[in-house]
């Protein structure tokens, strides 16, 4: 799988950089955060997140339901993930991340060497309020001073505000499709991220 | 129940293959094989073949025809189901990737969304 993708010629961006506070569109003050490991109080906050979920929005499984499951899930996941979450008065309420794609714990040391999937999710009572696109370039931003070049997604095919976002900050078709449809964006990965509120 | 099992290549295949068989012990089901032409998958159509024969030689199971089939995979496998007298089509349900988000292929798509019978996705 590995390897196969089409990613775009041109590196998207520069995106802003962790971390930053902004104003969302209801007025409410949203701390944007890198973390700086995902174990601990961060962790808990994000299950803390996910519980409230609703789950009428999961999108291919995930986030799982149940705080076990919830818990297991970005366990699995959290060792080499990247993440960035989003905060209002101190709870979490939207978290954006990258997994790498190798089964190669060594490989992760060399963030450009290798592709990352991404997702990203916003709690509902703070979706439409502009903070997907804050957190999604924050991310990516980060990415970016981290090394990460190459970065993938799959989002429904018929989740046309969430492409239309994708596109707006750099991603492209891969041309693989079917349920659930394929993007990539190339990052300069050379830590060149602008800090500062995005 | 007659049941037709459709299978590529990959691992995902190979658990669907393995689950059926089970299930097939366990209720008696009367199971027919076909594999599909799939050239980018990991393993050959012949080794995917061979897989199939020797699971069933292993698992005692004497009267399952194996077939390979040629063409587009969706369409064949469709075509077959259609011209044979099957309760149930089962296929692989979908990858996981790195994140955990269930992954449904091409293949996947055509058959749900054209087979006249009822379509399992083994997970």
């Amino acid at each position: 799988m590995a390897g196969t993708r089409q990613y775009p010629d041109d590196p998207s961006g520069p995106f802003p950089s962790p971390p930053t506070t902004v104003e969302d569109r209801d007025g409410r003050s949203i701390e944007v955060r890198a973390a700086e490991s995902f174990t601990g109080e961060t962790l808990d906050d994000v299950v803390g997140m996910y519980t409230e979920f609703d789950p009428t929005d999961r999108a291919q499984g995930i986030p799982p339901t149940g705080e076990e499951r919830i818990r297991t899930w970005l366990e699995t996941i959290g060792d080499d993930s990247v993440n960035v979450v989003a905060r209002h008065d101190g709870d979490a309420i939207a978290h954006a991340m990258l997994v790498p794609d190798t089964d190669d714990p060594a490989a992760v040391e060399h963030a450009s060497d290798i592709e990352w999937e991404l997702a990203i999710f916003v709690l509902q009572a703070y979706q439409r309020a502009g903070i997907g696109t804050v957190l999604l370039k924050n991310l990516l931003g980060h990415a970016s001073d981290i090394g990460i070049e190459r970065v993938w997604l799959t989002v429904e095919r018929w989740n046309n505000p969430a492409i239309a976002l994708y596109e707006r900050v750099g991603f492209e078709s891969t041309g693989t499709e079917s349920f659930e449809q394929e993007m990539a964006i190339r990052l300069a990965g050379d830590g060149n991220g602008v800090t500062g509120d995005g | 129940m007659n049941v037709l099992l459709g299978l590529g290549g990959s691992d995902e295949s190979v658990k669907t293959l393995r689950r059926t068989i089970d299930r097939t012990r366990e209720v008696g089901d009367e199971l027919t094989i076909v594999v599909v032409e799939k050239p980018e998958s990991k393993r050959s159509q012949d080794e995917m073949y061979r897989q199939a024969v020797d699971a069933l030689e292993e698992a005692d199971i004497t009267d399952v025809e194996v077939e390979k089939l040629d063409g587009d995979p969706g369409s064949a496998l469709v075509n077959y189901a259609e011209q044979g007298d099957y309760d149930q089509l089962v296929i692989g349900g979908g990858t996981l990737s790195p994140m955990g988000k269930i992954q449904l292929g091409p293949i996947t798509e055509f058959v749900l969304l054209n087979a006249p019978t009822t379509v399992k996705l083994v997970r």
